[in-house]
Formats: structure tokens, sequence, C-alpha cells
């Protein structure tokens, strides 16, 4: 009887595994198909093994060379978005007000970001930031600081950056915001009781109550600032020169602009395994503290 | 409807949660799972209704297997420890939900539910939200929807838990009435051995996943098979101690001595596990042949109708409840009795050897 | 240490409070000396979480002072009070151990290290947490968790008085046998003023030297714990300490015996000048009311008759009212029909819910 319920479950999840098949596997064999064939044109592909991945991995190569200072850049570019965001977020979420009737509307004020279409978000710094007519860039320069992020690499990479703590970190301060809002009051008046500074009950109360949404913040973060594309390419388009030229927008350079199917393939093959490894450390990190906690709980 | 738990276990990943339980449960019976927390009562409930299915053995329902039939297609109702009601209906409109659902005509509806407000007195209130009333008026609504159902099989995990204990004693006196009223299974989780004898019904004594007796409540009370079901079946907890039988004599681990008489009268020569509930310990000899236990008081706490003394006799901790005020210094040193013919002797396994059930009322 | 005086203190949440109806806890004068053992006794919504918040400096009273020994506390905040609280749930540090929870309100005062690690052994095997003080807290069971967080109330010496808020709770009724006696051996032990609110009258009982039981945001009375269950001062305390409570009948009263419908029950009191159209009750408790064989007392019929174990409680009507009686041991009872008889001494008489004190018989008043 166990045996039939079950049989008729794997059924329900047939179509599921058919549409992954179609949006999913199909695709990507298409693309481990590329990216071991070499092609002139006119639709004709000749093998070329894992020569693409050769010149990929290695720095000294034309190829190897623009992918380590793309994923450099990436790198770079999430550390330092993660070093904001985070600490940020965190002290948004402790300053949010936790009864009354500002709770809802620092919530709505909050999500507003959150709701803006990335693209959007590119134009509206792109045009904020412009030394002419851009509310911030005039301001800037009429204190004084020659700031141009079209010219600049550093202006660049700093609008961008500030472009995207603006936009996601209120994602951050509503998950770090709801962890706290799960805390009893009893640890807060427990830690009084104690004499705890502000600091202690941070340390010993909030943060490791925050700790699983602080890695879920983290994870997201993490992924979708590593996968960055929308925002550069409308605010720089990858410049000036290659400052801001980020994995993804190389990729679309190479497979898009330049027409080379075979290393774009690879290099998006790669690309992916990486992010592939870096989900499944956090899925393992994550499952692994929810057991620890299971066990406490039982 | 009969419900027939047949060699049932679940495993949860390396943990057992349930192992192997069998129990059969009749039409109109009230049935009562008593153990400690995570002794398996909410794991066994949540097989009996089909939300979980269980690793071996089967479930059958008048006969008929349904191991693996998921919940909706069960004649189950459930009332847990948190007051589950809809916040933004009245507590009518909590009651007719499920018949609503249902699509019963209204006629119907109005006369179930006013039976069953009735029942649990919950007239008056039909008209407000269930966040305007008490804890029990809010567990009467989520008891009172269980009912309405006419489910063949009713759960109730601990539905007194959160409740404060005077509304927790008038709803436990009125709940037996109420389930005599319906044809329907009745099973009915609790950690107190008090509200089991209260319930009646019969009892399932489970520890550690396993069900260790099953049977008529005041039966399991008097007559447990082994000691885990006296220790799990007793509040305050089973004072226990061992003893030796040597022909007419017995003595005791505690120190102290007596005739073999009562329990020990029917068991060879050996050494014994001795239990014993809290209101067999006497602080005053009583007639016949009493066992003495030199002891000393460790605290004595009063409740104006009787006292329980904690007493240490060897290395064994006791509890000794006696009707009345005693007010014990702590430290001073008492003679505890213990009537023979109260005993459970347990053999090395735990398994009841002697008891003397002659005084038994 | 200290004696905590509640001076003229009441509390309302509404702002403007008018009438009694708005103030959550009505004024309330009373004395803890130090080092007793008290208890807030009361069902939900009495007012005695808020009086307990007031002592701990979580609510600032309407009205009236807070003193400890001669301190005005009542503008405090909770930390500089020295009060210690266990809560319901076990509050613990998680990511500390148990060794480092205990020391964490001295390192929090900056205390020397030496004199907190031998404070923290100390207490640790009192409480016999001695042996898991190197494991993480949030490890441990329940009962375990709440022996922390009354150890490290325990643990600072400037400690006035010690809160519980309902702390047995979570526990399980094995285990709540251990606690309690645990609490009790610390308070003998340390000679700290202990205050522990809870619905439980067990709970209240065994542990309090003094009980004060609270209803509508007033205190009915407070008394040790046979006191509230041998005189009552409210029908309510009657019902409220005792498990069943104590049977309260209409009756009416004339010399010194109290009708209930025709049922004669004598009274050892007289209650000359009985106020005139109030509403006069009897109170007895089943523990001295017991259920005869039929012509053996007062007819009554028998409902149902509960075994808890070590005793019956038989479930009966007289005059068409229940009422509920000890059952002696060897009683055999057949049918319906039975009788009761009560023990006179024990038989109270209450005007409007209040205690009425009579006079012993023979000193006037005799009909």
């Amino acid at each position: 009887m166990t045996k039939t319920v079950n049989n008729r479950a794997w059924l329900l999840v047939l179509p599921v595994f058919a549409v992954v098949a179609f949006s999913a596997v199909l695709p990507l064999m298409t693309v481990v198909n590329y990216s071991v064939q070499d092609t002139f044109g006119n639709n004709q592909f000749f093998w070329n093994g894992v020569a693409w991945f050769q010149d990929l991995l290695d720095p000294s190569k034309e190829l190897g060379g623009r992918f380590f200072e793309a994923l450099w850049r990436n790198l770079l570019f999430s550390a330092i978005i993660l070093a904001i965001e985070i600490p940020l977020g965190i002290a948004v979420a402790l300053a949010m007000p936790r009864e009354g009737w500002t709770v809802a509307v620092s919530l709505v004020l909050m999500a507003l970001p959150l709701l803006i279409p990335w693209n959007v978000v590119g134009t509206i710094w792109q045009v904020f930031a412009r030394g002419d007519i851009g509310l911030l860039g005039w301001g800037i320069n009429r204190l004084g600081m020659d700031y141009n992020y079209t010219g600049d690499s550093f202006d660049a990479w700093a609008t961008i950056v500030v472009m995207d703590v603006w936009h996601w970190t209120s994602l951050v301060a509503l998950l770090c915001y709801a962890g706290l809002k799960s805390i009893p009051d009893a640890y807060y008046q427990a830690a009084r009781i104690d004499g705890a500074s502000r600091w202690a009950v941070f340390r010993t109360i909030q943060l490791p109550k925050m700790r699983r949404v602080l890695l879920i913040a983290v994870l997201l973060r993490f992924m979708d600032s590593f996968m960055i594309y929308t925002e550069p390419f409308v605010l720089t388009g990858g410049g000036p020169g290659n400052a801001t030229t980020f994995l993804s927008i190389d990729l679309v350079k190479l497979a898009l602009g330049q027409f080379d199917l075979g290393k774009a393939a690879a290099m998006s093959l790669v690309y992916n395994l990486i992010i592939l490894v870096v989900c499944w450390v956090f899925y393992t990190v994550m499952t692994h503290t929810d057991a620890s906690r299971e066990r406490v709980e039982a | 409807m009969t419900l027939i738990v047949e060699g049932v276990s679940r495993k949860v990943g390396a943990e057992d949660h349930i192992r192997d339980v069998s129990l059969s449960l009749l039409p109109g019976s009230l049935n009562v799972l008593l153990g400690a927390t995570l002794a398996g009562k909410t794991s066994l409930m949540r097989l009996m209704a089909g939300l979980d299915a269980p690793t071996s053995g089967r479930i059958l329902v008048d006969g008929k297997d349904v191991t693996g039939l998921p919940v909706q297609r069960r004649s189950v109702a459930m009332v847990y420890q948190q007051f589950i009601n809809y916040p933004s209906l009245t507590v009518y409109e909590n009651i007719a939900s499920p018949l609503r659902v249902a699509r019963l005509p209204k006629a119907e509806i109005e006369a179930r539910v006013g039976h069953a407000a009735r029942l649990l007195k919950l007239e008056p209130y039909l008209d407000r939200k269930p966040l305007n009333l008490s804890g029990g008026q809010q567990q009467r609504t989520a008891i009172a929807r269980a009912l309405v159902k006419r489910a063949s099989l009713v759960l109730l995990d601990e539905p007194l838990a959160n409740l404060d204990y005077k509304l927790r004693e008038e709803l436990r006196e009125e709940l037996p009435k109420v389930f005599a009223a319906s044809g329907a299974i009745f099973v009915y989780a609790t950690t107190e051995p008090t509200e089991a004898l209260l319930l009646g019904g019969s009892t399932a004594t489970l520890h550690q996943g396993a069900v260790t007796q099953f049977g008529p409540t005041p039966q399991v009370y008097r007559r447990p098979h082994d000691i885990t079901t006296a220790r799990v079946f007793s509040d305050p907890p089973l004072n226990t101690l061992t003893a030796r039988k040597a022909g007419a004599t017995v003595s005791l681990s505690t120190g102290g001595d007596g005739h073999a008489a009562g329990a020990f009268a029917a068991v060879p020569d050996g050494e014994y596990t001795v239990g014993f509930r809290a209101h067999h310990l006497r602080l005053e000899r009583p007639s016949g042949e009493p066992l003495a236990i030199p002891a000393a008081v460790s605290v004595s706490e009063i409740t104006g109708s009787e006292s329980f003394i904690h007493l240490d006799a060897g290395s064994r901790r006791f509890v000794a409840l006696v009707p009345g005020v005693k007010r014990l210094d702590p430290g001073s040193a008492v003679t505890a009795y213990l009537d023979p013919r109260d005993l459970f002797l347990f053999d090395e396994s735990g398994r009841l050897m002697a008891a003397d059930f002659a005084r038994a009322a | 240490m200290a004696r905590i005086t509640l001076d003229h203190l009441a509390h309302a949440y509404k702002p403007n409070p008018e009438g009694a109806g708005d103030y959550a806890l009505k004024e309330i004068n009373h004395v803890w000396s130090q080092g007793g053992a008290y208890a807030l006794l009361g069902p939900s919504g009495c007012g005695k979480t808020t009086l307990l918040n007031i002592i701990s400096g979580l609510v600032r009273p309407t009205r009236g002072r807070i003193l400890f020994d001669d301190r005005d506390v009542t503008d405090l905040p909770t930390e500089a009070r020295n009060i210690a609280q266990v809560f319901q749930f076990p509050v613990v540090y998680d990511t500390m151990t148990v060794r480092e929870n205990l020391a964490f309100p001295l390192k929090n005062r900056g205390v020397p290290q030496d004199r907190t690690i031998a404070r923290v052994e100390e207490i640790a095997r009192l409480l016999d947490l001695a042996r898991v003080l190197d494991r993480k807290a949030s490890n441990l069971t329940a009962d375990m968790k709440q022996k922390i967080s009354l150890g490290r109330g325990l643990v600072r010496s400037d400690v006035a008085a010690i809160l519980f808020d309902e702390p047995l709770t979570v526990i399980d009724p094995h285990l709540k046998w251990q606690l309690r006696s645990t609490l009790k051996e610390i308070h003998r032990a340390l000679d700290i003023t202990m205050i522990y609110v809870t619905h439980d009258q067990t709970e209240a009982l065994t542990f309090a030297d003094k009980v004060v039981v609270m209803h509508d945001g007033a205190v009915v009375q407070t008394g040790t714990p046979d006191e509230l269950f041998e005189r009552p001062a409210h029908t309510f305390v009657g019902h409220f300490i005792g498990s069943p409570g104590m049977n309260v009948l209409p009756c009416r009263v004339e010399g010194a015996a109290a009708y209930v419908g025709e049922g004669r029950i004598e009274l050892t009191r007289v209650y000359p000048g009985l106020p005139e159209g109030r509403r006069i009750e009897l109170g007895i408790r089943p523990e001295f009311a017991w259920l005869r064989s039929r012509g053996q007392g007062l007819p009554v019929r028998v409902r149902r008759i509960d075994d808890i174990g070590r005793a019956r409680i038989a479930r009966v009507e007289m005059d068409g009212k229940p009422l509920a009686a000890s059952v002696p041991d060897a009683l055999v009872i057949d049918g319906e029909e039975a009788a009761l008889s009560v023990d006179p001494s024990h038989v109270h008489i209450y005007a409007d819910g209040h205690l009425i004190p009579g006079e012993p018989l023979g000193r006037g008043g005799r009909p």
C-alpha cells in the first residue's frame, strides 16, 4: 500500500522534470556543445577539445587574462558590497522601530528601493550622478572634488557600489529586522538585569539570534552581486576602459560583441561552476547550523 | 469505527520516534496517551491522523488498511495545545467552518453548531471574536469545531496545557461528558498522571516512543506491568529502593527492615526493586506490620490540605504525601513507614513480580 | 537583600484613569520582609504580572511608591534595582557555556576574575550544575536552563530579591518536583527575598511562606497556605485554592445552624446581626465534607465518583446544588442515594462573598 502511494507521488514530479529538462538541461547541453567547438561562421563547427578551457584558465593567454581580471573585479565588488551592506543592514534593522505606527511606515520605506526594476535603478543613477545635470554629480563637483564616473575608474566603482548599497541594503535590513523581531522580550529584560551593556546585548543575544537570517542575507547578496549585470551595463557599459567590466558583461561582449561562441561558452560554464560551488558551500553551512539547532530543541 | 494500530514504527533519520506500537481503540472510547515531553505522544497521534506515514506496521480502520492514506481522506479532527481559531471569524463561524467547507445545508449547520455550543457552554459568546475571549473559551471553541465535524477520530494534543489551573480543572470536569455524547474515538495526550485518572477511559503509557502498557486507566495505575509504567503514571514521582528478602525478613537498602508480609509473601528470596507512591509513605505508624525506614527531612511543602515531605534516606530521596499541615524542620530525623501491602516489587529487568492489591479501593 | 514595601501602589494602562475599572492594579499596600518566600497567585488578568513588572522596574506605577528597604526605587530602571528574575521560558545565552552564562552578570559589573571563578563554582555546586559547567548552555534541557537563569541571579552578592514568573511552565511534571525542592533549599541556604508569580495553586502554596491571592486587580487575601486553606477570607479564595475548590452554597442562617433548602448544618459559631439583603452563603471544603451511606447525614444524590488514585472525590447534588465531597476508603455506595456529613468547625459563612467572622458559641447570641 505504502509503495503504490510513493510511486504515484513520483508521477506527480514528472512534469517538473520535463520543464527543468527543457528550460535548463537542454540549453546547458548546447553551451557544453559550443564550449568544445570552434566556428568560423556559416554555421560550420569544428571539434576543438578542451582548448578553450585551457586558454581560459591560463592567465598568460589573452582569454585567461581577461577572465581572471573580470573574476577579480567580481570578487572585489562582492567583497566590498558585503562589507558595507551587511553591517549597514544590521545597523538599520537595530534602529528601526519595534512597535507603533512607525513600524508600517519604515517597512514601506525600506521596501521601496527593492521594488524598482534593475535597469531603472541604473538609469536613475546614470542621470543622478552626471556632472552636468545630475544632482549628485553636480553637487560633488561643486564641493570642489573632481568627479566623473564616465572618465575615472575609481569614480565609476564608487558610483556602482553606492548604487548597489542604496538598492539592496534594505533587503539585508528587512531580513535582520525579521530575525530581531523573533527574539522574546524576556531576553532583553534578562540582559538588563544581568547588567549587560548595549554592545553585550548585541553580541550575546541579537547577533546569535540573527545568525540564520544573516547567512541567508549573505548568500543572497553574494549571488546577486556576483552575477551583477544590468546596473553597471546601463550606468557605465563596463567602462571606463574595462574598469567595471564584470564577468557577466564580459561574457556578453565575448558572445554577442565578438561572436566568440566557443570561448564564451567555456567562460559561462566555469562562471556557472563557481556559482554552484559557492551555493553548495553556503547550503552545507546553513543545513549544518539548522541541524545543530534542531538537536538543541529536541 | 474501530482503529487498530498494528506494530507501527516510525523512524526519522537514525532516530526512533515510535517503536512497535500496537493499540486497538473502540468506538465511543476515550483513550489517554500519558507520557513525558518527547515520549512520542504527538508522533503517535500524527500517525493515527495520517499526517505522517509509518516506517513499518499497519493502521486499520474497521478492518481496512488505511496506512499511508492522507489526512484529507480520513475522518479526523484535531485539537492542539495552542488555541487555534480563525481570528477574523466569530465563534459561531469558527465552529461552523468545517461544515461550511463540507457544504452542509444551513439548517443542519445551525443545529450542529447550536448543539456543540450548548455542550461547551459557548452560547453567550457566539457573536464574539476568539481573541476577545479567555483562553478557556478559545479552547472550548476549538474543541467545538472538532466535534461538529462528527469525525470518527478526534485527537486532542495536551488541550489544557496552556490554560490556567482553575480553567483546566473546570474544562477537564466537563470533557468526559462532552466525549460521552459522541460516538467517536477520542485520543487525549497529556503529561499529567492526575489528568489521566480524572478523565478515566483507557490509558496507554508511553516511554521513549514505545507503549509500555495499555488498559483501563485505574487498572494501569494500580497494576503497572513494569517499573517504567509505574514511573510514567506517578506524580509525585515513584519512590524506589532496593530490598532483599531472606526467609521471613526483608532488609532495605536505605536501612530499616521488617517482616516479609504483603507483596513480599508471594515472592522467593532474593533482591527486588521496590516501588511505592508518595501517599504510601507514611510518617505515622500504620496498623499491621509496616517496614520502618530511618530518614531525614530535607524540605516540607505545605498546600493547606496536605503536605509533601521530601526525605533523604540513605542515598535515596523520597517524597511523602501526608494529609493535613505537617511542618517539619529541615534536617530533623523521622521514621517513615511502608505498609508491605502497598508496594510494587520489580525484578532486575523491571517487570512487576508482585503486589498486594487486596487493599486497592 | 531587602525588605520590599509597596506604598499606595496602583497602576492603570490607560493614560487618564477615572473609575476603579480603569485600574489593572488597584491600590495596594504591602510589606515583604527580607528573606521571605512569597507567592502572587491568581488567574490570568488578575494583575499579578503587572505587579511583578512594577517590582522589576519594567512598568512605572501610575500612583504610589515602591521601596527596597528605605530606598525609593520607583523611578530606578531595572538594572539599578539589584533584582534577578527567572522567566516563564528559559533565557540562556546560547553561544556561551554554562560557566560563561553564570559569570556574565559578574563580568558586566567588573568583578575581579578570581572572585568570579570562585563564586560561579559555588553557585554551580548549589544548583547541581557543576558537571555541566563547560557544556554549551543551548544544549541543555529546560529544567537545567531554568537553573542557569536562577544561577545568573544568585551569583550576584548584591541581589535584593529574586522574581519568578511562572518558572515551571515548560517543565515536565516529574522534574517539577526536583526543581521545586531545589528552590526551597536555595531559599533556605541563601536568605534572599523571593517572589513567585503563578496561576498554579500547588506551586504557590508549596513554595511560599506567605501567599498573596489576587483577583480583578486587587489583593483578596494574604496568608500562609494553611490560613488560605482553612479560613478563606473570600469565596474567590475558597474556590481558587484547593482542588476541587471550596463548595459554596446559598443558605439561611438561624442561630447556630445554617439551612441549605431543608438541610440543616450545625455551626460552631453564631452570626448575630448578619446584614440584611445581602447574599448569604456557606463554604465547606470537600476535605471536610464526607460522603456517608444513606440516612447517615444530609440527603444527597451522587452524580459521579472520581478516583484520583490516592483518594476518591464524590460529585453530589444537595437540594439541586452541585457539591464535591471526600469518599472514605471503605465506603461503597449503591445507587444514587447517599448522605453527607460535614465537620462543623470548618463551615464558614460569607456575606456577598466576604467571610463573616461570627462569634464562638456560648458567648451570647445563643438562640
